[in-house]
């Protein structure tokens, strides 16, 4: 209507041309399944979660699919069931591949296994849009879900490499007391060995105190005793201590990991590659900035829209095979085209680090070269894959 | 025959002394630089509106046209005086346009608004808009003005709009991320870049249907940073200069083959060029060093590099 008015105004007899939509030859429906995560305290309450999370990408998305099928006579919808925080996913998982056969997963990795092994989802097509967790792109592969999301190590690998083009090589590890802290960390353990950094200090965190009076007293204490280091390396997955530990630190060294320095998907200082213009429409259609996970929902959508406009298929068998295909390639934002590894189902994605006002490299960096494509230079390769599910593709 | 009279003179009214120029649009800096081919030193500085990206003149040379996208506005300048003398309603984020043989209507890519729009600019006011794929940029028409081409970057088709009727009449695909497009060898062929398919796709005007594809590989550059944007092709037709992006070389093309012959190393990020009045100089932008290359195109030598504003994006020549 903004458009119309705008013309009208502008033109005096302006006349609007519509394209007639042609009548649609193939429909497709992609499921979006979300498992609520039960609110999770953190110390800040400066960045709340958005609720609609992951849906807003995969929203737009859908109308990015849209507008491409207008011309094609393929049309989309997106059907989004969110389970409350403890709900029953499994029930709603079957629910939604009785009725369609691609589907979104967003949701932490045993739910994600659950639904992968339903008998129901044998024939469908999985893209996980939340998990990073390292086991489901190694042991636990499964053939029928693929990951738009990078797993740990891809970011970790990420950040590495931008620390030792800048020669800040020997690190300070804090980890945070989660599980999921501890896998952060041991995935920056593993990138550190990997492109040859020294970890070579580490201490827990285990502060109770409200760190928003406290962190100015605390935290220079807390780093005093590490070794000489380069650079102060935190592993806080929930984003939950970490902002407290820039400028608060015993010496002046550059935070990195969860602040400071950041790995991650996707970032609103993202500009590069056209990328302003994805966040320009992300912001119109939801009305916040877009976070990674709403960035690997859209892709998630996005694969599976421009799998069928080159296809002109749309079943989950035809659509796997060519998204795992050497001719797929999906232009998102970040300068390379991603396409899909075939050991595992992850997505190849460079990786943006950034800080909060302005991106700081694309990873891979120039000077990591690899055998088949520089993507892959980040996460795991396909040497050192330990999933066996993908025997059919590469 | 009525252009080329006024073509004429206007010549001899306007531009009795001045060198033939390249006006480069500077898209972080809200200027045009304005280089003069002898002296090959830019000689001008014009304040713009924000964000200028394309840039073209009518066909005496008598005014400017500049996509002006973050004041939602194509500008009319006075290449003369440098004085912006009104803004055209162009819709918003206007990136690109082209300019219709009728020197009277301008179609213009409205990136951010997946619509092209139509407008007059003796009236200055807006004709129609056609709803196109997502991120509009590629803007190409065809000689005879039957046929404006719009090409669209995340939904990777050119659409093929019917200038009487304004009704897209066909939608190619192309490989990912679709940036430019002209027809050529007199229209009887269209051809697109992909920026990230790293190819140009050729398309037979007549049918739409895809007769060749032209690839690139440049040893030590990763394929995936091989990204084709802007191209132009000699006056006779024979031999394409295509800007590769952040490859920063200009690869040279036998258009009977396909097959690149040369590669031609320039600033980083090249992305739009124009030729020298004779065609024996092309000057290329490169957005991320700042300069404009000037490439001999005789020798397939690059013999000069330009410092202009920020971002250099658009470029055209003046006689």
């Amino acid at each position: 209507m903004r458009r119309l008015l705008q013309a009208l105004c502008l033109g005096g007899s302006a006349l609007i041309v519509a394209n007639i939509a042609q009548a649609a030859d193939i429909k497709v429906t992609i499921g979006y399944l979300r498992l609520q995560e039960p609110p999770r305290a953190v110390l800040s309450n400066l960045d709340p979660i958005p609720a609609s999370r992951g849906i807003d990408g995969a929203a737009l998305a859908i109308a990015d699919n849209r507008t491409t099928g207008s011309f094609m006579g393929h049309a989309y919808v997106l059907d989004v069931v969110s389970v409350a925080p403890g709900g029953d996913v499994v029930a709603a998982a079957r629910a939604m591949l009785s009725a369609h056969e691609l589907v979104v997963l967003d949701m932490p990795a045993e739910a994600v296994l659950q639904v992968a092994d339903l008998p129901e989802a044998q024939r469908a097509l999985l893209l996980n849009a939340a998990t990073q967790d390292t086991a489901l792109r190694a042991g636990a592969c499964r053939a029928n879900l693929l990951h738009t999301v990078p797993e740990r190590g891809m970011e970790a690998d990420a950040l590495m490499q931008v620390l030792l083009a800048k020669r800040w090589t020997r690190l300070a590890l804090i980890e945070g007391p989660s599980n999921e802290d501890a896998a952060l960390a041991e995935a920056y353990r593993q990138a550190a060995r990997k492109f040859g950094l020294k970890i070579v200090a580490e201490k827990r965190w285990s502060f109770d105190t409200d760190l928003r009076r406290a962190a100015s007293n605390e935290v220079p204490l807390f780093t005093q005793g590490f070794k000489d280091h380069d650079a102060v390396l935190v592993a806080d997955a929930h984003d939950d201590f970490a902002r407290y530990i820039e400028h608060n630190t015993w010496q002046p060294r550059p935070v990195v990991g969860a602040t400071g320095l950041v790995a991650q998907a996707w970032a609103p200082v993202v500009e590069q590659w056209g990328a302003a213009q994805l966040q320009s429409r992300f912001q119109a259609s939801a009305g916040r900035q877009m976070t990674p996970r709403d960035y690997a929902a859209w892709a998630a959508v996005r694969v599976i829209g421009e799998a069928v406009t080159r296809t002109g298929a749309a079943t989950a068998v035809d659509l796997r095979a060519y998204i795992l295909s050497e001719a797929f390639e999906l232009a998102a934002f970040q300068g390379r085209p991603l396409s899909f590894r075939g050991w595992n189902g992850q997505m190849r994605q460079p990786i943006p680090v950034v800080n909060a006002r302005a991106q700081v490299a694309s990873a891979p960096l120039e000077g990591f070269e690899h055998a088949r494509n520089p993507l892959d230079s980040l996460g795991t390769d396909q040497a050192e894959s330990a999933c066996t599910a993908f025997g059919d593709a590469e | 025959m009525k252009p080329f009279i006024a073509f004429v003179a206007s010549l001899s009214l306007a531009l009795p002394a001045t060198a033939a120029e390249i006006w480069i649009s500077n898209e972080k800096d809200n200027t045009l630089s304005v280089i003069d081919i002898d002296t090959l030193q830019v000689v001008r500085t014009i304040p713009t509106g924000e964000r200028p990206r394309g840039i073209t003149f009518n066909s005496d040379y008598s005014r400017l046209f500049i996509c002006a996208s973050d004041s939602d506005a194509v500008q009319v300048m006075d290449p003369v005086t440098g004085e912006i003398l009104h803004d055209l309603p162009s819709g918003e984020d206007p990136e690109q346009f082209v300019l219709h043989p009728d020197d009277r209507h301008l179609w213009i890519a409205n990136e951010d608004d997946a619509v092209t729009t139509v407008v007059d600019v003796q009236t200055r006011r807006v004709v129609a808009q056609i709803n196109v794929g997502i991120e509009p940029e590629g803007m190409a028409v065809s000689p005879d003005g039957k046929t404006v081409i719009t090409t669209s970057e995340t939904t990777n088709m050119a659409h093929w709009i019917d200038t009487e009727t304004h009704a897209i009449y066909a939608n190619t695909l192309v490989d990912a991320r679709p940036r430019h497009a002209e027809f050529v060898k007199d229209g009887t062929e269209l051809w697109v870049s992909s920026e990230i398919g790293g190819t140009i796709s050729i398309f037979a005007a007549s049918d739409q249907r895809e007769i060749g594809k032209i690839g690139f590989e440049i040893s030590g550059v990763h394929p995936d940073l091989i990204q084709p944007v802007g191209f132009k092709l000699t006056p006779d037709q024979k031999t394409a200069f295509v800007a590769l992006g952040p490859a920063n070389h200009v690869a040279v093309v036998n258009t009977e083959t396909l097959a690149v012959e040369a590669y031609i190393l320039v600033g980083r990020r090249v992305w739009h060029m124009a030729f020298s009045p004779d065609h024996s100089q092309l000057f290329t932008t490169n957005g991320v060093s700042g300069d404009v290359t000037v490439i001999d195109v005789a020798s397939r030598k690059a013999i000069k590099s330009i410092k202009v504003g920020r971002f250099p994006w658009g470029a055209a020549m003046r006689p």
